[in-house]
């Protein structure tokens, strides 16, 4: 998968996280290529989310490195992770019930005009904004009764297909799902591990925290396994090691 | 747009439209409009009530008494869509008031004096957000209920508890004089409330309060800078409440203590009654203004009749109950809309 040279679109060593008394993660290293998908597996409060919120921004890891294409960066913010190319549908999806999927599509970078005003005075592109989220959607096969209602009144599985799409559209390089399938029916699940896959295809890393084992043993090139804050093992997601990694999962002798 | 693979669209996007679906939509539709509908109740009524009522004289009456509870709603709402609220716009307005008539006795300068006025709002304004944010209080209730108690003392404490008289001209034009039947105070008004509106509907700022309201946490997830977005809308609630400020003192030619007294439960009535969510990211400009003259339009009504004043308050707070009761249907209408349309795709 990857080119032997090349740097991993995103490198973590030693990357630490407490709640208080909490180790949420324990020195934990990992690496994911462009072209990539690694599932991120553990059991219950393992630490997936938190590493997952780190990569994001929205937490800071307490110590440890990252790096993204070989360069070193610091994120700090939710803004550096989106400056980075990176992307994320969190567990609780992180929408805007009272909005639009539009509205939901841009916020935080809104389509928005003339540049020499402050961000926040800027009048909004409300049709170009519209149009694309439509094109998106649609691209992605995703149905919507109604493109101007706000996301709340949607279904559990089209808000989870709103999130991913989100996710996709913006990302220039990693996209980080969170148990993207985990409110979702046979059908739905199917078109977010065949836009993972298409994903994998356009070069992006995809990191993809799943409970759902086919699915794993499905799309993921490699496997990670985490319990109570470290990196237990890593393996290839074959039916041979299936049990291998389930075990270490759960924490068998 | 990132994404570059193309796929062919399938016949399964996008379901139908269904007749089935006419009636609640039709009821949705309707109660939708609520408030204005409610209103335009109020006033047909009130005008077959009393024949003075619907006199262009009358309604001149009622949008000048109006004018400093719909300046008040329009900043409440702006607080309201971010799930905050602001208790302290009421003594704000005694205070810029008070400071206003004490700068004039000082230095006669209208500009100066509306200068103050001004200054003190958004004085107050500030120390709400930076409160709020900074010192991390756990609700806006709470940091609003302290500066609405220090901000009435304040305003107490300067005037000697005395009200004191004597505003400059322009002032007391803007507050207290019309073109014809139509007040200075509501051209101001409607100025202000375009101005909301284009805020609230046109710019970036705009969909942040209500992204901030919606979802705080995913607006911070989303690079929303949520904090300057909760220091703005307490600053220009405070801004509103100096505005609020020129308009009574304008009106009475003075600055007094009692000033505003319980405007900040007009304003939030106002905005309830214009069915904005207390859980936050919902309401508009135009239905917090039909609520707040809801309220002047009732009040009016009910001295032309001669209700007893302690009635008053009573028949404000059923219609308090009843517009959010309307709304509660139209959340219940919608989401069995919503189902029946999901079994239609
Ligand atoms: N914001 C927080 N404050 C305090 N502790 C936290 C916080 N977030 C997570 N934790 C703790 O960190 C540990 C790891 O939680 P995390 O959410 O990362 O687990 P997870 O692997 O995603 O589990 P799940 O599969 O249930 O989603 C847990 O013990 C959790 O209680
Ligand atoms: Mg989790």
């Amino acid at each position: 998968m990857t080119a032997g040279t090349a740097p991993p679109a995103l490198r973590i060593a030693g990357a630490t996280k407490r709640f208080g008394a909490v180790v949420a993660l324990d020195a934990v290293d990992l690496e994911v290529a462009h072209g990539e998908v690694l599932a991120l597996l553990g059991d219950n409060g393992a630490g997936k989310s938190t590493l997952i919120k780190c990569v994001s921004g929205v937490h800071q890891f307490d110590a440890g490195t990252v790096e993204i294409d070989g360069t070193a960066v610091s994120l700090g913010s939710p803004a550096d992770a989106r400056g980075a190319g990176i992307e994320t549908v969190y567990q609780d999806l992180a929408l805007f019930d009272n909005l639009d999927p539009a509205a939901n599509f841009y916020a935080g970078r809104e389509d928005a005009g003339p540049r020499w005003l402050p961000r926040g005075l800027r009048l909004l592109r409300r049709r170009a904004m519209s149009e694309s989220t439509a094109e998106v959607l649609s691209r992605l096969q995703v149905g919507l009764p109604d493109q101007r209602a706000g996301v709340g009144l949607l279904s559990g599985g089209q808000r989870q297909a709103i999130a991913v799409a989100r996710a996709a559209a913006f990302a220039s390089s990693i996209v980080i799902l969170d148990e993207p399938t985990a409110a979702l029916g046979l059908r739905e699940s199917r078109r977010v591990l065949d836009l993972i896959l298409r994903l994998r295809g356009e070069g992006r890393a995809v990191i993809v925290v799943s409970h759902a084992m086919d699915h794993v043993m499905e799309i993921a090139d490699r496997a990670v396994v985490m319990r109570r804050g470290r990196k237990v093992g890593e393996e290839r997601p074959t039916p041979e090691n299936q049990q291998k990694i389930v075990s270490l999962i759960v924490g068998g002798v | 747009m990132a994404l570059s693979t193309a796929r062919p669209r399938t016949a399964a996007t996008g379901p139908p439209p269904t007749t089935r679906a006419r009636g609640p939509r039709l009821a949705l539709a309707l109660i939708r409009t609520g408030p204005l509908l409610m209103l335009v109740a109020v006033v047909v009524t009130a005008s077959a009530l009393s024949p003075v009522f619907f006199t262009t004289r009358n309604l001149g009456n009622v949008l000048a008494q109006t004018a400093v509870i719909a300046i008040l709603a329009m900043a409440q709402l702006l607080v309201i869509i971010t799930r905050g609220i602001d208790l302290s716009v009421g003594s704000t307005v005694a205070l810029a008031a008070v400071v206003g008539a004490l700068t004039y006795e000082a230095v006669p300068s209208a500009t100066l004096v509306v200068l103050a006025m001004l200054g003190t709002g958004l004085a107050v304004g500030t120390v709400n957000g930076v409160a709020l944010v900074w010192g991390r209080l756990p609700h806006p209730f709470i940091v609003t209920l302290a500066t609405l108690s220090v901000a009435h003392g304040l305003a107490l404490w300067l005037a000697g508890g005395q009200p004191h008289r004597g505003m400059p001209d322009v002032v007391q034009l803007i507050g207290g004089t019309s073109i014809g039947w139509l007040p200075y105070s509501t051209l101001l008004v409607a100025a202000l409330a375009l101005l909301v509106l284009l805020l609230t509907t046109r710019l970036v700022w705009g969909r942040w309060i209500y992204a901030v309201g919606g979802n705080p946490d995913g607006a911070r997830r989303a690079a929303i800078p949520v904090n300057g977005v909760l220091i703005s809308v307490y600053v220009l609630s405070g801004l509103a409440a100096g505005i609020a400020a020129i308009i009574t003192a304008g009106r009475l030619n003075a600055g007094s203590p009692t000033f505003g007294e319980l405007a900040e439960l007009d304003a939030i009535a106002a905005v309830v009654i214009g069915g904005a969510s207390f859980l936050g990211g919902r309401g508009s400009v135009a239905n917090a203004l039909v609520g707040a003259l809801m309220i002047g339009v009732i009040r009016n009504a009910m001295n032309l009749l001669n209700v007893d004043a302690f009635i008053q308050p009573i028949v404000i707070g059923v219609v308090i109950l009843i517009a959010v009761e309307l709304d509660v249907i139209r959340g219940a209408l919608e989401r069995r809309f919503q189902v029946m349309r999901a079994v239609a795709a």
